[in-house]
């Protein structure tokens, strides 16, 4: 195991923890930006969805796994940030250099404004709190026909920067560096949140209210910003989504979406990027590996390859059974273990990261 | 004017009147003690002045100014800091980000400049982690800077409590049995701690306890409650001795008397 001599305070306050970390993610880094060059243009597609997934599990992570607030309806933001996007370039005109943030100021204040009637809930009425705001953004693209096209829906318009196209067809590699961008960009910002008061206020509102708002955290507010923040960066999320599909309507954000975003990020791990990054790879990767094995297992047994409805949510389902019950921490969890069980051989011992039983909190608050 | 000051203050939960008129008044540099059998009301007093109830009746001033203005997440602000008798720390956070969020109150940035982490947040993270420095010294809490909580052992959250209350540099610190489930060696050295807190870092403390060696060992003033009301205020011989007292804790209560010498 690594044995880190910090030096000074900044030791724990920069990116990266020691030398050798950054040096990792730096080749991490420079991997991803040559991919294009490794890849046919099919798998770079894929590499951009899953890195659009991964920039809106980001967003939701922040709510979830940093501030401990259910939500079964960012694909609400992910639509209003997809919608507000498109509309501000075909209706007002805007480059899209001002119309993607501006749909992530646009998706931040809609979900910190929806946020605040909703602090007061916990658990599962949160929960279903915010599945109702999903049905509702739903609802209200059909409605608002004129201006949405209803259930016809919206072409994207290529994106456009100082003359540069980006593409997803024409232009695919361009693309994906954009997302990449965008990805890195949030990444970033995550971590910023995380070093900072901010992202401690998240976490204490998330252990215990009672004990933050003694530290003199105003809880209400801190809820509503995390939604605020979380809510923006899923809206970038949708405003990709939005280029990279060419076409979308109410259904492209349906509810399933929600729900898939929070399995995505529980199956991922829980409270790290790396978690948001996990799931986003096992989401935008699935039916690719699907449809590979389910190949492999007609040329083996011959016969033709039979097409099974649902299939890929039965999957799905199963994993996240699965992690729940022996991963809580999710696949980041398992890889946290895997790399101590290498970093410590022979010594790596089986209950490492088993917590100790927490004291019961009946008493609470006496 | 006395730093803090309980007027007439009455809370009732349904049927029981948890608080029933009780006043008193804790002077600025002292340690004040409330004592009293299982069910007093002494952490309800603690939850009132930490805003988390309102009283039905009477008022709490701090330094002259009615707490009762004020929202709950004021109450650090304004010099008053607390730890809870079944701790509740942040338990996915490790020490030191625990002992940080008792920081809060001296957060200078905005959450635009923390998004964008610009050199004043870094240089406001230097001064933060100086100061929570200070606390790990004093608290002796080096080996555990960078645990996670949910990890730690009862003792030591204990006192991981107490350093994220001293970490917000309060005027007044309210300590809710320090030394419960504590060892003899480990409530040594709360007390000297106490004893330390208010003579070198000048921090009033208002502290509920049941081990009256220690109450005896720390505290000026001594207040018993029993039932919501108050029965007896003094040096903690004479509560002790306070025939009232010794009744309450010999007849009302189904805990008997305990470390009552
Ligand atoms: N949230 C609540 N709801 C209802 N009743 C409560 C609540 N909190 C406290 N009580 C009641 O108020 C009374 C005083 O409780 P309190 O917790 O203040 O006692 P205490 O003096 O701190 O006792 P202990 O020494 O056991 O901690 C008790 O009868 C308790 O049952
Ligand atoms: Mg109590």
């Amino acid at each position: 195991m690594r044995t880190v001599f910090k030096t000074s305070y900044d030791a724990d306050i920069n990116y990266f923890r020691h030398g050798a970390q950054a040096t990792w993610y730096m080749l991490l880094l420079a991997i991803a930006l040559i991919l294009p060059f490794l890849m046919g243009t099919f798998w770079i597609g894929e590499m951009t969805n899953m890195l659009i997934w991964a920039i809106a599990g980001m967003g939701l992570m922040i709510l979830v796994g940093q501030t401990g607030q259910a939500s079964l309806g960012h694909a609400a933001f992910l639509a209003i940030g997809c919608y507000a996007n498109v509309l501000l370039q075909l209706k007002l005109g805007l480059p899209f250099l001002l119309s993607f943030p501006l749909a992530g100021v646009i998706a931040g204040l809609a979900g910190a404004l929806i946020a605040m009637p909703m602090t007061k809930l916990h658990g599962i009425y949160l929960a279903i709190g915010t599945l109702a705001i999903s049905i509702l953004t739903d609802d209200l693209i059909v409605i608002a026909e004129p201006l949405t096209n209803g259930v016809v829906g919206l072409f994207a318009p290529t994106i456009d920067i100082l003359g540069l196209q980006f593409d997803r067809y024409a232009t695919p590699d361009r693309f994906y560096w954009m997302v990449l961008f965008v990805a890195v960009a949030v990444v970033l910002v995550y971590r910023n949140i995380l070093r900072s008061p901010l992202g401690r206020a998240f976490a204490a509102v998330r252990d215990s209210e009672v004990s933050a708002q003694a530290m003199g955290v105003n809880v209400a507010r801190t809820k509503a910003l995390s939604f605020g923040i979380s809510t923006a960066i899923t809206g970038l999320a949708g405003a990709l989504m939005g280029h990279f599909a060419g076409i979308f309507n109410n259904e492209t954000f349906n509810i399933i979406i929600s729900i898939q975003l929070l399995l995505m990020i529980v199956i991922g791990g829980l409270g790290s990027i790396h978690g948001a990054f996990f799931g986003a790879i096992v989401v935008a990767l699935l039916p690719q590996a699907i449809a590979i094995s389910r190949d492999l297992i007609s040329g083996f047994v011959g016969g033709g390859t039979v097409a099974i409805p649902g299939l890929e949510s039965a999957i799905f389902g199963a994993m996240l059974i699965g992690f729940i019950l022996f991963e809580p921490m999710g696949i980041y969890g398992r890889w946290l273990k895997i790399r101590t069980y290498f970093e410590l051989f022979p010594f790596y011992r089986k209950d490492m990261f088993r917590r100790q039983k927490s004291y019961l909190k009946t008493e609470r608050m006496r | 004017m006395s730093l803090l000051e309980i007027d007439n203050v009455t809370l009732r939960f349904g049927g029981v009147v948890a608080v029933n008129q009780v006043s008193f008044s804790v002077e600025e540099g002292e340690v004040f003690a409330l004592v009293g059998p299982n069910g007093a009301g002494k952490s309800t007093v603690f939850n009132l002045i930490s805003r988390i109830y309102e009283p039905v009746e009477g008022d709490i001033r701090f330094d002259g100014d009615s707490l009762l203005r004020h929202p709950p997440h004021d109450i650090a602000k304004l010099g008053i800091a607390r730890t809870f008798q079944n701790i509740e720390l942040f338990e996915q956070a490790t020490v030191l980000q625990n002992l940080l969020v008792g920081r809060h109150r001296h957060r200078k940035s905005n959450f635009i400049s923390e998004l964008l982490f610009t050199p004043s947040v870094r240089e406001g993270e230097r001064r933060h982690r100086a100061a929570v420095e200070k606390v790990i010294d004093f608290l002796d809490l080096q080996a555990y800077r960078d645990k996670y909580i949910a990890g730690l052992p009862y003792g030591v959250r204990k006192v991981v409590e107490m350093g994220r209350a001293l970490a917000i540099e309060p005027r007044l610190l309210l300590l809710d049995e320090p030394a419960s489930g504590l060892s003899v060696e480990e409530t040594q050295d709360v007390a000297f701690w106490i004893e330390d807190i208010k003579k070198q870092m000048g921090v009033t403390v208002l502290m509920v306890e049941h081990d009256m060696h220690l109450v005896s060992a720390v505290s000026d003033r001594v207040l018993a409650l029993a039932d919501g009301k108050v029965l007896s205020l003094g040096t903690a011989q004479e509560v002790q001795n306070d025939p009232k007292v010794i009744e309450a804790y010999i007849g009302g209560s189904d805990e008997p008397e305990r470390e009552v010498a």
